[in-house]
């Protein structure tokens, strides 16, 4: 067992578990947070993606020891209250959720993209968003949704 | 009317948004166990032993579970199978033995300490050699790997075949599509201490699972009570009654603890109910001017080891042979068969991909045997508003040609340039599909056959892509489909005291927006905003009756059922007014409330029962089977790479007949998520099997589709009306897979010439194609760089 600290969602926690245990299983099972989703536990399907001081991570490929003392963002902190993030309005406008259980790991995702932009580049969404996996959508409404931000 | 057509977010999207959903995994409950199951790693074989005593003992294990320890109860529809299997085991993956046990790594250990031995006995995988003189039996008691045969005819097929100007004829192979749900399967079964179990199960049959369930685990269906959570797909995977969801239960009832089982995608994909292997023989015969004269096939369908419902894909195959297109002579049979490999089960479309593609694929083939544009073609034979079809099937509403249309108007007529592209035949004046083959079935000598890609009087193309375009329609009930005695679905509205409404229906939402659809219709009818109107929890201990999500017949029925309840509680909500005397605009808050506290007052609860005015076939396979019918035509724009094999595909233009759009916008999630699945079908999907076990169980090796795989995908809604719909609408569930994948052949067969009649269409079996046909027809031609 190891101590790790992590700030999630800029709340800080402390956990002890064992250095190698998942960070998708440190934060569904030791912080309560279910909104990462897993839908491959290989890293090839993008429904556990978080942001790990920033960047997307998929969070079944990330020990626990890798995140101590990081920041991580998951889909529970990126609206302000009830105020929804931009991307997740868009989202919900574009009609871009189906049965949603890829949604916390997409829009994590896009969010990443859409920070990481730099300048006027435009962002190439299709294969940003290349690494997760939908089975409803057909992605027109998903791409529909980012390019809206 | 304001509601009805919106695009409306779907009332649980900001839910998806923020992780607020709960799935089958998210639940978490006081005492919770984890299973694990233990499963035979040899296709067939008799077991010898089974010893779990080691395992029991193991550290935090509550129970463990093997064949003599449960109720010997044969369930599925063939009552083929128990849920730990006692003597033999018939394919990889059938559950041995299970376990309980505080957390998942506990389970795994002392599923570690179960020793077990099975005696390997001779297996068969192949559809085609399994119903061989000394096949090894599936199911030695049965005497035979035949399941049963489904025969259908209208009118003498060999008369329509001798009158024939053209004949095309040939073989086709469809894969096993797997459904991958991103969310892996599992349910999590609880007992209360009077006998009473909980099931907490993402299934589309909860009233089903209640009877079926109920009966293998010997208890009364009124003890068993089912809580849906958040569906994480669904597609036809959770149709049926399955192993983990009967042994979560006996797990749970054995510890004295609620137990999830929940499977991890490897052993999803192993156990998942894939669309059947399926093999076509098909020949169709038209007249000199493109009239469809007979069709025939022979269908042999794979069960795998025990029977659900990819058995019964033949059914809805048969309405397709029998009903697309006017064709006055069809026969068609087909042989469902046992094979040591995972049991089968429904996917999106039901059959109705798999016998569309050689459908379709022969109306191209045809068309260009003919010389007239494939969308002529279809359109000369298209269903029509009120027909009545051979089999029986009566066409209410039918928006075919309205969506043949509309695909035609949007894609480059015949023998026009794709943007970026070279002209797509070789000859002006020559038809859109210009059809070549490598069978021999059709003749080589053929004028309709040239390579498109090769333009007549010019050098041979330098670079190896080629364009093409390709069409294909759709038929597809729309309106419920009776293959249960019931095909029904209930519903109440309850106007509480505080003028808002809750709608309680038995339909399950599985994504595709049933309950914000249900929402829109109830405010419609009720004349109130919809936020005034909520969804009830889906908990059979709360919601009536309804048969399940399958048959794209949801926003149908359940539809019809929410209408009419709503307008049950409108009537009794006027009746009150009348009574009391109140002014007509009281508004519902003050009508109820009045009403119920005056004395002897009641309460105002709106309730309705619709099932369908459809029938079951008869013992000629005959019958109205959908109160509706529903049509759609696709095109699809690819490019060939001679060079490689790869396709891609550029394009789509789908165009649906849904009767009417009531929320436009989750319309086209159907339609492009359709597409999508289709695409993968064609070009991308198949279970591989090694000694009947699927050897590429992640999504790494199953490739589904991802963006970058996606065209744009241009949806066109054809309204029609039906007049039994609810507002006119019909359903669209399934409707946009069926035809992508024959519309993507064509489109293979317009750019370079060849006809695939194998899915899905990899780049190696593209090559080998254009290698084939290379070789014979044109030496050097298409692949001359070597």
């Amino acid at each position: 067992m190891s101590e790790i600290r992590i700030t999630v969602n800029g709340r800080r926690f402390r956990v002890r578990v064992p250095p190698m245990k998942r960070l998708l299983d440190v934060l569904r099972e030791d912080c309560g947070l279910t909104g990462a989703k897993e839908g491959c536990g290989e890293g090839e399907c993008g429904a556990c993606t978080v942001l790990l001081d920033g960047e997307a991570v998929n969070s079944c490929l990330v020990p626990a020891l890798q995140a101590n003392g990081r920041k991580i963002t998951t889909i529970e902190g990126l609206a302000r209250g009830k105020r929804l993030s931009r991307l997740q309005a868009a989202f919900l406008s574009a009609g871009a959720t189906q049965c949603g259980i890829c949604t916390p790991g997409m829009l994590l995702m896009a969010e990443a993209l859409a920070r990481g932009r730099t300048g006027g580049r435009a962002i190439d969404w299709r294969e940003g968003l290349a690494g997760n996996l939908c089975r409803c959508t057909g992605y027109t409404k998903i791409l529909e949704a980012v390019k809206e931000v | 009317m304001t509601l009805i057509g919106q695009r409306i977010p779907k009332l649980d999207a900001a839910d998806k948004a923020t992780g607020r959903s709960r799935y089958i995994q998210d639940l978490r409950l006081p005492g919770l166990l984890e299973a694990r199951v233990l499963r035979s790693t040899v296709p067939h074989g008799r077991i010898v032993s089974v010893d779990v005593s080691r395992a029991r003992e193991a550290p935090g294990v509550f129970a463990v579970l093997a064949s003599q320890d449960i109720p010997p109860k044969r369930y599925g529809y063939a009552k083929d199978t128990t849920a730990l299997k006692g003597d033999r085991v018939r394919r990889i993956g059938d559950e041995i033995a299970a376990v309980a046990a505080v957390d998942a790594d506990a389970a795994a250990e002392a599923l570690d300490l179960i020793r077990f031995e099975i005696e390997p006995l001779p297996a068969v995988f192949d559809p085609e050699r399994t119903l061989d003189p000394g096949a090894p039996l599936v199911h030695e008691d049965r005497g035979s790997n035949l399941v049963r045969t489904h025969d259908y005819a209208h009118g003498r097929v060999e008369e329509g075949f001798a009158r024939a100007a053209h004949v095309v004829e040939g073989t086709f192979r469809l894969p096993a599509q797997a459904h991958g749900c991103l969310g892996p399967a599992g349910a999590v079964a609880e007992w209360d201490a009077r006998g009473r179990l909980t099931l907490h199960d993402p299934t589309q049959i909860p009233f089903l699972i209640q009877r079926d369930l109920a009966d293998t685990l010997g208890i009364p269906p009124s003890d068993l009570r089912i809580i849906q959570p958040t569906i994480a797909g669904g597609f036809g995977a959770r149709l049926d009654l399955y192993p983990h969801e009967i042994i979560s239960a006996l797990l749970a009832r054995a510890a004295g603890r609620p137990v999830r089982l929940a499977m991890d995608r490897e052993e999803d994909f192993a156990t998942d109910p894939v669309r059947p292997r399926t093999v076509v023989r098909m020949r169709t015969a038209a007249a000199a001017d493109g009239a469809l004269l007979a069709r025939e096939a022979d269908v042999i369908v794979d069960c795998g080891a025990y029977v659900s419902w990819g058995a019964v894909t033949p059914i809805v195959m048969m309405h397709t042979m029998g009903s697309f297109y006017r064709v006055p002579h069809v026969k068609y049979r087909a042989r469902t068969v046992y094979t040591n490999t995972a049991p089968t089960g429904a996917f999106r479309g039901f059959g109705n991909p798999e016998i569309t593609f050689a459908i379709e694929s022969q109306m191209d083939e045809l068309a260009a045997r003919i010389g007239i544009d494939p969308v002529e073609m279809r359109l000369r034979n298209a269903n029509q508003p009120g027909e009545v079809t051979p089999q029986g099937s009566r066409i209410t509403s039918c928006g075919m040609k309205e969506c043949l249309e509309a695909v035609r108007e949007r894609m480059p007529p015949p023998g026009t340039r794709p943007p970026g592209g070279r002209p797509l035949l070789r000859a002006a004046g020559e038809n859109l599909v210009a059809s070549a083959t490598q069978t021999e079935t059709e003749s080589p000598s053929s004028p309709a056959i040239c390579p498109a890609g090769r333009i007549e009087g010019t050098e041979p193309a330098r670079s190896p892509l080629r364009r093409g375009i390709g069409v294909a329609a759709v038929f597809h009930v729309g309106g419920g489909a009776r293959i249960y005695r019931s095909d029904g679905c209930g519903a109440m509205v309850k106007i509480d005291d505080f003028g808002k409404a809750t709608v309680v229906v038995g339909a399950t939402d599985i994504g595709q927006g049933m309950e914000t659809v249900a929402a829109q219709m109830a405010a419609e009818e009720l004349g109130v905003p919809l936020e005034a109107v909520r969804i009830a929890p889906a908990d059979t201990d709360v919601r009536p009756w309804d048969v399940g999500v399958h048959a794209s017949r949801t926003t149908f029925i359940a539809g019809n059922a929410v209408r009419a309840a709503a307008k049950d509680a409108k009537r009794q909500i006027e009746a009150a007014r009348t009574a009391l005397g109140l002014p007509p605009d009281t508004p519902y808050d003050k009508v109820v409330r009045s009403e119920h506290f005056r004395d002897q007052g009641s309460l105002v609860i709106g309730r309705a029962y619709f099932d369908p005015p459809n029938a079951m076939v008869d013992a000629e396979n005959k019958g109205n089977v959908s109160a509706a019918y529903v049509f759609g035509a696709h095109a699809a724009e690819v490019e060939v790479d001679v060079e490689t094999g790869q396709v891609r595909v550029l394009r789509v233009v789908a165009a649906h007949d849904v009767g009417r759009a009531i929320n436009p916008m989750y319309v086209e999630g159907q339609i492009e998520g359709g597409v999508m699945q289709g695409i993968g079908y064609a070009l991308l999907e198949e279970v591989i099997l090694r000694e009947g076990g699927m050897s590429n169980p992640n999504f790494l090796d199953y490739r589904m589709p991802g963006p970058q795989d996606m065209p744009s995908i241009e949806t066109v809604i054809v309204e029609t009306n039906d007049p039994s719909g609810p507002f006119g609408a019909k359903g669209i569930g399934e409707p946009p897979l069926v035809p992508v994948a024959a519309a993507i052949a064509n489109a293979v067969a317009n750019a370079t010439g060849v006809r695939l009649r194998e899915l899905p269409m990899t780049p190696e079996r593209v090559w080998r194609a254009l290698r084939a046909w290379a070789d014979v027809e044109a030496p050097g031609e298409i692949c001359g760089k070597e």
